[in-house]
């Protein structure tokens, strides 16, 4: 038996959280590496969208729904007591641009996932993760197992510098996973050391 | 329209039997307005009357007994994220659920933090 007095201090702690987003297109496997590396399997939370943005729904055999739902899968990982990540896949389509600016304030960083045949997906979230100077990575998913590309290949078609770290990986293998958070984290330590120095 | 059996909705792809915003007596702004995605909220006992208390803010209440976010209070409730900032600003601004520390969020995470996370990712 716990002391009464311990369980009253439990009672008064509230976990901090922090953030990472995984950004990319549609069906590129955001949900696939929230899954993989989460505790919990990953919910879904929506949010319905005004009627401005129902006129240009464009979704096939929802057309006599009313309201319009942006959804967002997430996951957790409990890194201790006192500290929680939540992992936010990005709504796939580009109208809900809006949305990412709640998703992204205040986040570690970003992944943006792309997948060798639809690099070109991966030009709208670089763009706004560049601009708002958040962290990311470049995670290329290459989930049919074919690396046909080398890496110079990738970051001349994706237009990103050496500054971003290019990573290949496997959204439905953890470990893979692992290893594309950690280096969203590192990178977002670095910068932080960089903005100290200067 | 169509009266085709496949056009039609059944159980949850028929939407839910109240209107989302029913819920919240049609608000959409959070009186409380420090609520992100993230925010971690945990209810604590206290002696304010549950009466004048919804179902849904019961329900709330109850799922918050072990800390979660505003985005895990949302999807267990099955709520748009806007009614459980509502349902969950109201039971701030009455004492039965706290935050945490919003200003963290604003900051962004410190080096040290960072490397508790980073471990933490390596352990998993």
């Amino acid at each position: 038996m716990v002391s009464v007095r311990s369980e009253q201090r439990e009672e008064l702690l509230v976990p901090s959280s922090v953030k990472i987003v995984v950004a990319g297109g549609f069906g590129v496997g955001k949900t696939t590496l929230v899954g993989a590396v989460s505790e919990i399997t990953p919910l879904r939370t929506e949010e319905l969208l005004t009627e401005a943005g129902t006129e240009i729904d464009d979704l096939a055999g929802v057309e006599g729904k009313n309201t319009t739902t942006v959804a967002l899968d997430f996951g957790r990982i409990t890194i201790n007591p006192e500290v929680v990540l939540y992992l936010f896949g990005t709504p796939g389509q580009d109208r809900f641009w809006f949305m990412w600016d709640e998703l992204s304030h205040g986040a570690i960083g970003a992944v943006v996932l792309v997948d060798t045949r639809r690099l070109d997906s991966g030009f709208g979230a670089i763009d706004f993760f560049e601009r708002r100077g958040i962290p990311f990575v470049v995670a290329v998913n290459c989930f049919d197992g074919s690396h046909s590309y080398t890496e110079d290949e990738l970051r001349h078609a994706l237009d990103v510098t050496t500054n971003v770290p290019l990573v290949l990986c496997d959204a439905r293998d953890r470990e893979s996973c692992k290893v594309v958070l950690a280096r969203v984290i590192e990178h977002a330590m670095s910068k932080l050391d960089h903005a100290a120095i200067a | 329209m169509s009266s085709r059996s496949s056009d039609w909705w059944y159980d949850e792809a028929a939407g839910p039997l109240v209107r989302p915003y029913a819920l919240v007596s049609g608000r959409t702004r959070p009186t409380w307005g420090r609520l992100n995605l993230a925010t971690q909220v945990r209810s604590i006992r206290t002696s304010t009357d549950p009466s004048s208390l919804s179902v849904e803010h019961q329900e709330i209440i109850r799922l918050c007994r072990t800390p979660l976010s505003v985005a895990e209070v949302a999807a267990y409730l099955h709520a748009p994220l806007v009614v459980a900032k509502v349902l969950l600003s109201d039971l701030i601004q009455r004492g039965d659920v706290i935050t945490s520390d919003p200003s963290r969020l604003a900051t962004g995470p410190d080096l040290n933090l960072l490397q508790k996370v980073l471990d933490g990712v390596r352990a998993i």
